[in-house]
């Protein structure tokens, strides 16, 4: 018998689920069930498992879609937030949440999501960023670090990366932030905020893929890329009293943009309004 | 007052990652034949952070009922 958390927001009849050993995914899966426990439970918010759909694309992120026991839906690649667009401009009353990996959403799927985070639709998206394409064999993606070897470069990569949250934010989103699979509470705080936030949101969460990421940068195994993580990414609480010199160094693990932009349903709703009533 | 809890192992879903392992803070957990179990004479403090951190959901904290 699993947790009573497994058990109830998760599909267990499809667990244990097919990630590797050590992947970081399945710790930031069980942050968003406990983030979506947490909100549901709430009584002051009005977040109800009913309401609430989760769309993914393709990748290994994507299986999550599956195992989370919630509406949902597994789209095609890179389409996880126009499919997401569809629905919550058709039932601005549900709680959309797109779990999606770096590759579905910033390669595949990047011009759906800076032109979501553009329209400030209200959106949640939760990226379970590994650097890599781990389902087809660990080709590099666009946030592989510049130099870092993957199977399809084999002598260092010579792209520079996309920095997800910065891109979402300079696109438009309202709310972006960044977690990571080591800082779980935090990471669930995060996920919370952005899934009350009425506007665009985007939680870059970065994870572990130690069978072709970590294997092929002889960066350790899951718990030496976790270790990297508690070791190089700080919390807002340490990081903010932290010199700046210093701070340069370290990764914020926290809220990087939150801004009160009109949200994209909303304003389609008051257009119609103006126009039906010729107000 | 919180009910008391404890710790359930589930070694059927546990792929042997050693996070948990690497991260108690107590040192009470072991792999034995690529399953996570806990040492004899541990010192669990029922923290949740191997609960948190694991993968697998291989490992939780219940509360007892009294």
């Amino acid at each position: 018998m699993p947790s009573e958390l497994i058990h109830k927001y998760m599909r267990i009849d499809h667990l244990p689920h097919i990630w590797c050993p050590g992947c970081g995914n399945g710790i930031i899966m069980r942050d968003v069930a406990v983030a979506l426990e947490e909100l549901i439970d709430d009584p002051e918010v009005n977040v109800s498992r009913e309401k609430t759909v989760i769309v993914s694309g393709i990748g290994c992120s994507s299986r999550a879609a599956g195992y989370m026991d919630f509406n949902s839906i597994h789209t095609t690649h890179g389409r996880a937030i126009a499919f997401a667009t569809g629905i919550k401009f058709a039932h601005p009353e549900l709680e959309v949440i797109v779990l999606t990996g770096d590759g579905d959403c910033s390669a595949i799927g990047g011009n759906h999501l800076i032109h979501a985070a553009r329209r400030n639709i209200g959106l949640t998206v939760i990226t379970f960023n590994n650097d890599i394409y781990g389902m087809t064999g660990g080709q590099y993606s666009p946030t592989t670090p510049t130099g870092d070897r993957a199977t399809t470069a084999p002598y260092g990569n010579y792209d520079r990366p996309f920095d997800i949250a910065q891109l979402a934010a300079g696109a438009g989103a309202s709310f972006t932030a960044r977690g990571s699979a080591y800082h779980t509470r935090e990471t669930t705080e995060l996920i919370k905020q952005g899934i009350l936030h009425k506007g665009f949101s985007l939680i870059d969460v970065f994870s572990v893929c130690p069978t072709y990421y970590g294997r092929k940068n002889h960066k350790g195994g899951a718990v030496e890329m976790l270790q990297w993580q508690r070791d190089n990414m700080v919390p807002a609480s340490r990081y903010y009293a932290m010199s700046e010199e210093k701070r340069r160094e370290k990764i914020l693990v926290g809220i990087l943009t939150h801004n009160e932009y009109p949200e994209y349903t909303q304003e389609y709703a008051k257009l119609l309004e103006k126009v039906q009533t010729g107000k | 007052m919180p009910g008391r809890k404890k710790l359930v192992l589930e070694p059927e879903w546990c792929k042997g990652c050693g996070i948990c392992v690497a991260f108690c803070p107590k040192n009470a957990l072991e792999l034995a034949g690529e399953k996570v179990r806990l040492k004899e004479d541990n010192e669990c403090v029922l923290c949740g952070q191997c609960e948190e951190r694991c993968p697998d959901y291989a490992l939780y904290l219940e509360e007892l009922e009294e």
